[in-house]
Parts: C-alpha cells; structure tokens; sequence
C-alpha cells in the first residue's frame, strides 16, 4: 500500500508514538492532586511547554483536535464581525453563521486588496481567520501582511496552521497573529487532540465548559497520552529537513506535462500537489488508484458519505468541471521516492487509457 | 515500602486496560487513515473498525448503534447534550431541570443556558444523595424541554433512580438526559427499559483510553440537537472532527469487557467495599458514610473521619492515591458541593476521603489501604485540636469561632 | 500538591504536639481558625518570671501546611520573649516553608495562634495582678 493522503491525516510518528505508549502505561488523572496525578500533570505541561517553545505564542489550550480548536477560536467572537477566507477548511467556514468572506486570486492567494476593502467597511473590529497553507493546494498565505492589514483597524487575527507545521519555519510571533489551530494528527501526531495557542495569556469564550481544565477555557479530563504524542510529533516536524519533498513534489510536476498543477505559480509547500487530468473525473482516477493501492484522495476527508467538489478550487476560479478532474496527492515524513514512481506511472496509465479510449 | 501508589482513584479515571492496549495498538502505526477518506482502503478500514466500535458501545447501553456519536469525552457530551438541546427547541421550550449533585461540566453547562435566558431548576438531593422523584414531577412544566440527571454520582457513587425518571420524562413528554460517566459498565443501563433518551459516557472511565467518549441520541422518537463543534460534519452533522480509530476502537473493546465482566467484577468489589467499610468502622469512632449504602457502585466508598483534614490525611497517607473531593475541582480549597448538598455540615466536608476501586483492585490493597488510614487517622487525631474538644465533651458549635 | 521537604519533615515528625495545663495563670492558650474553614490551631505558651516562653505546645485539625507552619512557630517561640515572639511575621513562616501562594493563609493562622496565645497569658496576668 502506498499512502499519499498526508494531508487526511498523517501516519503516527515512532518519537510520538513512543512518547504515545511511554505515557499510557502511567494512570492517574492529570487533574488529580496525588502522586499519580501530579507525575501526569507535568507530562503534560511539558508538552505544552515543548509545543510553545517550537511555535511561539504565550498561552496553549488542549483541545480534541483542530476542529474544535477552530471552531473555539472564532465562537469567541460571537458578538463582533467575523471574516474568513474562501479557502478555509470547513470547520472555519461553519464555525459562526454567515462569516463574511474574502475571495482568493486564481493563484490561491488571497485578494489583500478586497481584504483591505472589507475590513474598512466595518464600523467595529472583528475577528479575521486566514488558514497559513492551504490543505488542497499547500498555498502558503501572506499572514504577515493579512495580518499588518486586519491589526491596523483593530482586528483579531486567527490562523490554522495544521498543514504547516514542519513544511515551513514560522512562529505566533513571525506572523503577527493572535491565535493559532493546531492539529496533532496533521503533523504526525496521534489523532484526537490538537490546540488553539493564544499570543496574549488572554481569554476565549469556552466551547465545552466544566472541571475548569485549561485556564477555564477547556473542560474535560486532559488526555495525557495523546498530548504528549502530540508535542513529540510537533517537536520532531519542525527539526525536519524540507528540501527531499521538495524534490519529489518537482519530480511529479517534470514526469506529468499534460497535468494542470493548481497553485503552482504561488508560493507553496512541498508535501502537497493539487493536480487535474484533463477530462478524467476524480472518482474514475480514485478508484483505479485504490486499486493499485495508492491512496490519494479528492478534495478535502472530511465530509462524510458524499464527495463534493472542491470549495477550494471553486474560490480559485476553476469550473465545476475542471475541478472534477482533480486529485490531491500529500506527502510527510515516510514518503519514499519510489512511492512517487509508483504514482507517477499510475497516473500515466490511467490518463493514457482515457486518450485511447478519445482516439478510438 | 511500594514503588508506586496504591492506585484507589477510579472515579478520576481507571487504568487503561492492558487488552484494551493491545487491540488499539495496531491502529496508532499499521492501520492509520482518516476514517472519513472514501477514496481509499486505508481510510475504509479505518472506517469499519470505527463502525464496529461504534455498535460496541451501544451495546453496552442497548442502544441502535446509529444512535451513537463520539465525543472527546463525557465533559463534552455533558455539553453537547444541553446546550444542543436547550439550543434547538429554545423557540418552543426554555426550562431545564437537573440537580445539584451534577459534575461540574454540566452544572457549568446550565450556568451558560441561564446567562443566555433559560430557567434552570437545580433540584435538591436528600441526604443518602438520592432525588426526591416526588420534587422531579412537580418541577415539571410546559416550558420543560430537557431533565439532566446523572446515572451515578461521581464523588459518592450513589446511583439515581433511572427508570423512575424516564418513566416520569416520557410520560411528561420531556427529553431526559443522563451522565453515565461512572455508571456504564458498573451497573447495567439499558436506554430502552429506561426511556432515555440522551446519555453521555467516558471511556478513561471504564478501563478505556482517554480522549473519547460518546453521546447517545435517540432516533425514536427523535431528539434533536443544535452541534457544539461544526466543521465537516461528521457523526451524523451533530459533532464535526477527525475521528480516532484508535481511540474508537479501544473504547469498543473496553466497552466489550465491561459488558462481559461487570457482573462478576460487581460482586468482587462489593465484597471489597463491605470488609472495607465495616472493617474501618469497628477500628475507628466516628467514621461516617457519605451516601446512600446500598443504592451505590460497588467500586465507591465516600467515609468523614470526623475531626480530621481531608487533605491533611492524604498527605499522610501517600502510599495511596485517593483523592478529597472530586479531581477536577481538587484544584481549589472548598470543599466538596456534593457533600454540601447532601447536607453535610462543612467541617464535615472537609474531612472526607474518597476511595475509588475497580478492576485492578486486589483485596491485599485494600487491606492495607484501609490499615494506613486507621493509622494516620488515629494519629491525626492525637493531633486534632477538634477531637481533643470533643473527647472532653466539649460542644464544637457552641464555640465562637473566627472565621479568617 | 507538591510540598515542600520542611513541610514533610513537620508533617510527619511534628515539633511540640500536645497541651500545657489551660488552668495554669503562666500557661496562655490561643485558639483560631475555624472547624468550617478546614483549620483550626490551639498554640499554648508558659511563660518564665523574665517574661521568656519556656515550653510552647500545639495541636492542629487542617492540611499538612498548616501543620508544618504550627510547628515550626513552637520551635521558634520557644526561649523568645513574648515582646520577641510577638514580631514573628507571616511571611518569614511562609518563606521557610516554602509555601505556595494557595497556603499563605496557614502562616497567617500561626501568626494570629501566636499572637492569641501571648493576649491569653497577658490577660491571665492582669487578672493575677
């Protein structure tokens, strides 16, 4: 099996699955003021400590993971204005009923000059939320100028930095943002806990409330195993190399001429391709893929049962059509170079069988 | 001397079962996948061991598995059940009725509904910790759209009477919700014979992993919810986020040897809790149980050693892990607000002990367990002030005392 | 709670635990705090003609913090003059006990036994006099 769906969720490191293990042999409850609770509770205040040290900000909130952590963060503002971009992940989209959005070029990167004009229509600050790379393309947005533009009128500024970490260097503090999402399983943690880090040691308004958890902020027993898997992936995600992705992502684009690469001319990372084969439909690509074992994927994972067509795209400018034809090929930390090969021919098979099938 | 605590704090949370171990494992390395990826085989067999737990679970409760969602925990679903409740009817219905022994998430849950205008009553308990279902009936309106009342107490492990409620609920026509954290898999909960309708469970709590639980949501007849966490929409619409399958699937099998083992386990620890307690009262004066006897889990024992500081005594007995109070409000000094409500005098409160036992448990722990607090009670006491007082028959309410 | 070693160390062999005789006109007796509040401390001083505390004694109903802090005020007390012990501050019991902001008010309390006891002998005496 060859799996090229990071972007759905990353496999579990080894550091943070030893780190995962280590701490499930302990019991107790990090809340618990005795022995076996204490020795639980500094686990976990070390990863917090840990995750902070790698991506800035003061205050760290543990949370089930990036969704909630996201909708956390932009709930918290209820009562003011709240603009996202139309790239967001769902999560952010749905997090507050009809958040103005602002559009993206075709490039995928977002408009600053509609953004500049959309904040200057509000009377009062908000709350902006703009994702640091996009989970489709690996666009990487322009937070810091996102963000000089939204704190000049007095905004908030939220990110999601789950696709990020480890594919570029930044800090809360570099891109000037108020709040930031974390994910654990996106960057090879172990899946159900993630975070909302907060520049300022202020508050948000709790989503899930009681136990006073978390600053008051989060209620419900710390999952001591899984933050401390959690920090270890992040810790081993930032030190990584980036330049051998970089490679492979270069090799798909040389072997496929005929493959429309989405987001190409902006800046992105390495671990994502967005790539469309002309008039071949994503569900015919996914299933010929999955039979060869290569797993890729169309659009986001998240929507359970039916498979829109991508959002993303959508705000990028391409057809209904046109974006029916793409799939999204990710890569992480055990990606092989002959994984690549594998694809590379694949898509070679299937796009060629198309062609046949036009000839004849 | 131990290397490591006695552990007798499982209504904190409970060892992770080492099979429950084991059947998660290859899900954390071989087996990973979002399990809401249809376009490929990793992601569908992700799927189905999520699915499969998921029928799990609501064995356990003899529910329809459709019914089941999961949640990052009971604090969680003790949330999303009221708020998304109270939320989706408020344009019909704004009354909620609970009790003022809950966890602290859904007492906090109810503070939030209050601010945002909803009427909340908090119904008393009497002082074995029960409900007064009479005081159940006549809270009732037709304003009422939810009922909270949790299945076992968390501090003193007193069990509610479920049946009773839901009979009342259905027949009133009004949703009721119940914590069943501490219940599932101590006692046995069958949603149907007990017409609940909403009913939250933790899996840390009953031998699982941390970092999952689940709500259950009737579908005949249906109750609707207003979702906490929005986004991909995910379990149903109601509750948006990547699912662990790990996380799912170590839930499913603690809830499968939960299922299979409660019954016995029930009598060994009610063995436990027996020589226990009428052990440690033949050796001590003025031992008092918090909580109704009977009507409670095997695995709880909630004792006022009168004349004697909670947390003072667990300092001296730290060979045990026990807690004063429940762990989540451990944090600050007060004492105990079930106790309180139980109408425990304050200085009561502050000399209870919470022992919490379970699967793991062996009698020679609590042999010693209960030798070492026999031992630091009596010479706490030799300590006390208060015990002098009342060994000389001196009134303790009849002193002045400043408070500071 | 993690406490500090001083803490244990008067924790488990507390200094001077007992009573001295209430009757005796030399003997003051301080009792403060409330059985409500989860402390309660009864500090008993004998006081010498040269007006030095020759013996001290206390009994303590309330967590290892407080505890300690009564234990440690009977060490020091013991050879000061009233004047002198009267002076122990708070703080200074906090600070060698390394206490945690959440316990402060456990070396409030011994100060306050302190000062109750040295106002029981001082009241003994006038009514002697």
């Amino acid at each position: 099996m060859i799996y090229l769906d990071y972007n759905a969720s990353v496999p579990l490191r080894s550091a943070a699955k030893e780190a995962l293990l280590k701490t499930l042999a302990f019991v107790g409850n990090p809340s618990s003021p005795h022995q076996a609770g204490r020795h639980l509770r500094s686990l976990v205040e070390e990863a917090r400590t840990e995750i902070l040290k790698g991506l800035g900000g003061k205050r760290l909130v543990f949370t089930s993971g990036g969704t909630e952590a996201n909708v956390l963060a932009l709930s918290s503002a209820k009562e003011t204005p709240v603009i996202v971009s139309s790239i967001e992940h769902e999560s952010v989209l749905k997090a507050v009923e009809a958040p103005y959005t602002v559009p993206v070029l075709r490039t995928g990167v977002i408009d600053l000059e509609a953004l500049e004009k959309l904040l200057t229509s509000f009377e009062r600050p908000g709350l902006l939320s703009v994702m640091l790379v996009n989970n489709e393309t690996g666009v990487i947005q322009p937070m810091k100028e996102v963000a000089r533009l939204a704190h000049a009128k007095r905004w908030k500024v939220h990110t999601d930095v789950s696709q990020a970490i480890g594919h570029l260097p930044f800090s809360c503090e570099d891109l000037d943002v108020d709040m930031m999402t974390l994910s654990s399983h996106k960057c090879g943690g172990p899946v159900g806990v993630g975070a909302l880090i907060l520049r300022e040691a202020g508050h948000v308004m709790p989503l899930i409330r009681g136990g006073g958890q978390e600053y008051g902020i989060r209620g419900g027993t710390l999952a001591a195993p899984l933050i401390v898997g959690f920090a270890a992936a992040v810790n081993e995600a930032i030190g990584e190399d980036m330049s051998s992705l970089k490679k492979l992502q270069q090799k798909i684009e040389k072997a496929l001429p005929d493959a429309i690469m989405y987001g190409k001319e902006s800046p992105r990372t390495a671990h994502v391709a967005c790539i469309g084969m002309p008039m071949v439909s994503s569900d015919l690509q996914l299933m010929a893929f999955d039979l060869k074992g290569i797993a890729v994927s169309a659009g986001a994972a998240c929507s359970s049962g039916t498979m829109k067509s991508s959002h993303v795209l959508a705000a990028m400018g391409v057809s209904a059509l046109e974006a029916g034809c793409a799939i999204r090929v990710s890569m992480g930390w055990n990606t092989q170079s002959s994984d690549i090969d594998a694809f590379i021919d694949e898509w070679n098979i299937i796009y060629g069988a198309r062609r046949l099938k036009e000839a004849s | 001397m131990r290397n490591r605590p006695i552990y007798l704090d499982y209504q904190a949370t409970t060892p992770c079962d080492k099979r429950v171990v084991e059947r998660m494992l290859p899900y954390f390395t071989e087996d990973f996948g979002n399990p809401h990826s249809r376009s490929h085989a990793y992601g569908w067999s992700a799927e189905e061991a999520v699915e499969a737990a998921r029928s799990q679970v609501a064995s356990i409760i003899n529910a329809d598995e459709k019914a089941v969602i999961f949640t990052s925990g009971a604090t969680e679903s003790n949330n999303l059940a009221l708020k998304g409740v109270a939320h989706f009817y408020k344009d019909q219905k704004n009354h909620i009725i609970t009790c003022a022994t809950e966890h602290k998430c859904l007492l906090d849950s109810c503070r939030r509904l209050e601010q945002e205008g909803f009427k909340v009553t908090y119904l008393p308990v009497q002082p074995n910790g029960l409900i007064d279902l009479e005081d159940l009936k006549a809270a009732i309106t037709d304003k009422t759209v939810l009922v909270s009342i949790m299945a076992v107490n968390n501090e003193i492990g007193v069990i509610q009477p479920l049946a009773e409620i839901g009979k009342i609920c259905r027949n009133a026509g009004v949703f009721f919700h119940t914590d069943a954290a501490q219940a599932v898999g101590k006692i046995p909960i069958d949603v149907e014979a007990m017409n609940i309708d909403l009913l939250s469970i933790s899996a840390h709590k009953i031998y699982g992993p941390k970092g999952i639980g689940a709500l259950y949501v009737r579908r005949k007849p249906r109750v609707r919810l207003l979702s906490l966490i929005s986004g991909g929409g995910q379990e149903r619409g109601m509750r948006s986020g990547t699912l662990s399958p790990a996380l799912c699937v170590g839930f499913g099998e603690a809830c499968v040897l939960a299922q299979k083992e409660m019954a016995s386990e029930a009598l060994r620890l009610k063995a436990l809790q027996k020589r226990f307690y009428e052990e440690i009262t033949k050796e001590l004066d003025e031992v008092y149980l918090n909580g109704d006897l009977d009507q409670r889990i095997p695995g709880n024992l909630n004792l006022s050693f009168a004349h004697v500081e909670g947390e003072g005594l667990m300092m001296g007995v730290k060979e045990l892990a026990v807690s004063s109070g429940s762990a989540c409000t451990s944090e600050s000094l007060e004492p105990s607000y079930v106790l309180r409500a139980l109408g425990v005098e304050e200085e009561m409160a502050h000399t209870s002990i919470r022992i919490g036992f379970g699967r793991f448990t062996t009698e020679e722990e609590m042999d010693f367990a209960r030798e070492k607090l026999v031992k630091e009670v009596k010479r706490l006491r030799e300590m006390s002030p208060l015990w002098e007082m009342s060994r000389e028959g001196i009134d303790l309410k009849s002193i002045q005392w400043a408070a500071h | 709670m993690a406490y500090s070693k001083k803490v244990i160390d008067h924790y488990e062999n507390p200094r001077n635990v007992g009573g001295l005789d209430a009757t005796d006109p030399l003997v003051g007796t301080g009792l403060v705090g409330a059985p409500a509040c989860g402390d309660v401390m009864k500090l008993q001083i004998k006081v010498n003609d040269e007006g030095i505390i020759e013996d001290a004694k206390f009994k303590t109903f309330g967590c290892g913090s407080a505890i300690a802090s009564s234990s440690l005020v009977t060490e020091w007390i013991k050879g000061k003059s009233i004047e002198d012990a009267a002076t122990i501050k708070n703080t200074e019991i906090a600070q060698h006990l390394s206490l945690p902001p959440v316990k402060l008010h456990c070396s409030m309390l011994a100060e306050d036994a302190i000062r109750a006891a040295i106002e029981d002998y001082k009241k003994k005496q006038k009514i002697a006099a």
